[in-house]
């Protein structure tokens, strides 16, 4: 086997991490549709669950159950305990953005992030300085 | 139980207190239940605080462990001068801005919506305070979350008022919970490496080990997370917004306690877990915290000049105090840190009171507060506008108040590391502070049409004075603070 084609393999966990990672970060940064946005902040925090689930895994290591035996390897089981948290934390982000955008939907009547802040410009003072709120917001 | 067991179970109190009374104050059928739960978690909570801070007098320093596992295995509440200064702060400034929540808060939200805002209420409160007591690196991203969630739910009950609210509320929650992740990212290099999440663990660890590109990427990823929470310049964009467009209370709450938790954090990452390394914490304060820190000071000055709504005003200033406090922490010194930690301190005060008084404005006039709708109030609202100016001159640093004290030690700090250009950098943002606090000052006794007295509710003002005179006490007798902030300067950077 070549060596490119070894390196791929061998850090295959890695290299799909760190496509999800830089996916869902710029999904958040780019898209205009603020459910879109929570997909990419989901995609974007699963991607740091595959990675802490990849640094546990010991090759040829079993579950983490104490046997008779005593001289197994064990994967190490503390990153999937910390993950469960992790995805129970993402959960409640999510929830709470989807929640906030029906909100939004429900005051401004759209979800899109361009209409949405025009709106909210709109709401300002005419003679206040709109244009550099909107360059705050949409960083 | 008795009195011995209590102490011993302070550290878990301090958070535990406002953390189990969140779910029953959601429960509460009426308003004022609520407000009195809220009292009652933010008031044992500091009553904890101060006990904590009685128990690490001489620099004495313990931990707690939670369900009694040891660490490194379990997760530990650390309690030194460090910890118990930040969370005393903490608590102080929640329950006096619990106290002026009453009445202002029902202002401005439903009814039946108020006992879930308590709720929300506590649950930042303890979430802040955990993030300053745990000694666990990934229990902190845990508190993070809680802490930054609940303070969505606050800022998004603003649109009861103002719809725009929501999106401030929004924006907050996508751009924390993307820095959380990156904390937690960092952890995971950390992690990786070491075996290890205890931070004092991770201290003895780090210096041992022999990736140490891994240890830096790790470093970079835990900071930009945390650089996001604490609103450094230039990831400070959800914070104007956030509390421009809250309930009144709540961007107090937020102003005066919720950014110094995690700048609390950065300290403790960069001089506490990786002070094996010093010269990668020294690189990252020269190089990063410090123009970044000078950036935030003159871009969040400048955009206050031109502000005219007064609470995004406010906020910006936040975002120029902050880079004070970063620009102590830069500094990377014993004497740069304490400054950094008084400024923690007066800060809370300095904000915490302006916010309340505009707040106080925002009751009396049912609209939003900006230069326009505050003319004249210097003379229709004397007692509250009184306390706003304390505060105000306190935030510009006049002698006398505590916001000289800030200015002095960070200029001391600055006069011991040499760096006479940041000093003069420094002197220009409080000359320049001092125009847009002149531009208030002025609208505040225009001539206008309506001078009618307005009817002050103490509810709203009495918490204002009390803050106020805070600034005057500790600008006059600084003692308790600087002491404070020097022990646990010193305890940091391992001379005590």
């Amino acid at each position: 086997m070549s060596a490119p084609v070894s390196v791929i393999l061998d850090s295959w966990n890695y290299l799909v991490v760190i496509c999800l990672m830089m996916g869902g970060l710029f999904i958040v940064i780019s898209q205009n549709n603020l459910v879109k946005k929570l997909v990419g902040l989901a995609i974007f925090q699963t991607s740091v669950f595959l990675f802490y689930i990849s640094v546990g895994k010991m090759a040829g290591g079993t579950a983490p159950i104490l046997m008779k035996s005593g001289d197994a390897a064990y994967s190490n089981p503390l990153p999937h305990v910390l993950i469960l948290t992790a995805i129970v934390v993402g959960v409640a982000t999510t929830a709470l953005g989807l929640a906030l955008v029906l909100r939004i939907n429900a005051a401004f009547g759209s979800i899109e992030d361009d209409e949405v802040l025009a709106m909210k410009a709109a709401d300002g003072e005419p003679r206040g300085r709109r244009g550099e709120d909107d360059a705050e917001d949409q960083q | 139980m008795t009195l011995a067991q209590v102490i011993a179970n302070l550290p878990a109190l301090v958070v535990a207190i406002p953390l189990l009374l969140a779910p029953v104050a959601a429960l509460a059928p009426v308003a004022g239940l609520g407000w009195l739960l809220a009292v009652l978690g933010t008031g044992g909570a500091l009553f904890s605080a101060v006990m904590l801070m009685g128990a690490t007098t001489g620099g004495k320093s313990f931990s707690y462990f939670l369900g009694s596992w040891p660490p490194p295995w379990g997760i530990e509440f650390v309690v030194d001068p460090v910890s118990a200064f930040t969370v005393l702060v903490m608590s102080a400034l929640a329950f006096v801005t619990t106290l002026f929540a009453r009445t202002a808060l029902l202002a401005e939200i439903a009814e039946e919506d108020a006992g879930k805002a308590y709720s929300a209420w506590l649950l930042a409160c303890g979430g802040l305070s955990g993030l300053v007591m745990t000694g666990d690196a990934f229990n902190l991203f845990v508190f993070l979350e809680i802490s930054a969630l609940s303070s969505v739910i606050l800022i998004a009950l603003g649109a009861g008022r103002d719809r725009r609210a929501l999106i401030a509320g929004y924006n907050y929650l996508v751009i924390g919970a993307v820095g959380a992740t990156f904390y937690v990212i960092g952890v995971g290099f950390i992690y990786a490496v070491t075996g290890s999440l205890n931070m004092a663990d991770l201290a003895d660890r780090i210096p041992q080990v022999p990736q140490t590109t891994v240890v830096m990427v790790g470093f970079g990823f835990m900071m930009a997370g945390l650089l996001v929470k604490a609103a450094i310049f230039p990831v400070h964009v959800w914070l104007p917004a956030s509390y421009a467009f809250a309930p009144s209370a709540v961007s107090a709450l937020l102003a005066a306690i919720a950014t110094k938790a995690s700048l609390y954090v950065i300290a403790r990452v960069m001089f506490g877990v990786f002070a094996g390394l010093p010269d990668l914490a020294g690189f990252a304060a020269e190089f990063i915290l410090v123009p970044l820190a000078l950036a935030g000071i003159f871009l969040g000055t400048i955009l206050a000049i031109y502000e005219k709504d007064i609470k995004k005003l406010l906020a910006f200033s936040s975002v120029a105090q902050i880079g004070y406090i970063a620009l102590g922490f830069g500094l990377a010194s014993t004497a740069g840190l304490a400054a950094g930690f008084i400024h923690i301190g007066n800060h809370a005060l300095i904000k915490g009171g302006l916010f309340l008084a505009v707040g106080g404005y925002a009751v009396a006039l049912g609209s939003r507060v900006n230069l326009g709708s505050m003319a004249g109030l210097g003379r229709r609202m004397p007692v509250t506008t009184t306390g706003f100016l304390i505060c105000g001159l306190s935030l510009v640093g006049l002698p006398l108040t505590a916001g000289f004290i800030s200015k002095l030690y960070l200029v001391r700090a600055l006069l011991e590391a040499d760096m006479i250009a940041v000093l003069l950098l420094v002197m220009a943002s409080s000359a320049l502070s001092v125009v847009y606090l002149w531009k208030i000052v002025e609208v505040l006794w225009h001539k206008t049409e309506n001078d009618s007295a307005v009817a002050e509710q103490p509810a709203l003002y009495m918490p204002l004075w009390i803050i106020a005179i805070a600034n005057l006490w500790f600008g006059v007798a600084p003692a308790p603070i600087v002491d404070g902030a020097q022990r646990a300067a010193m305890y940091l950077t391992g001379g005590l």
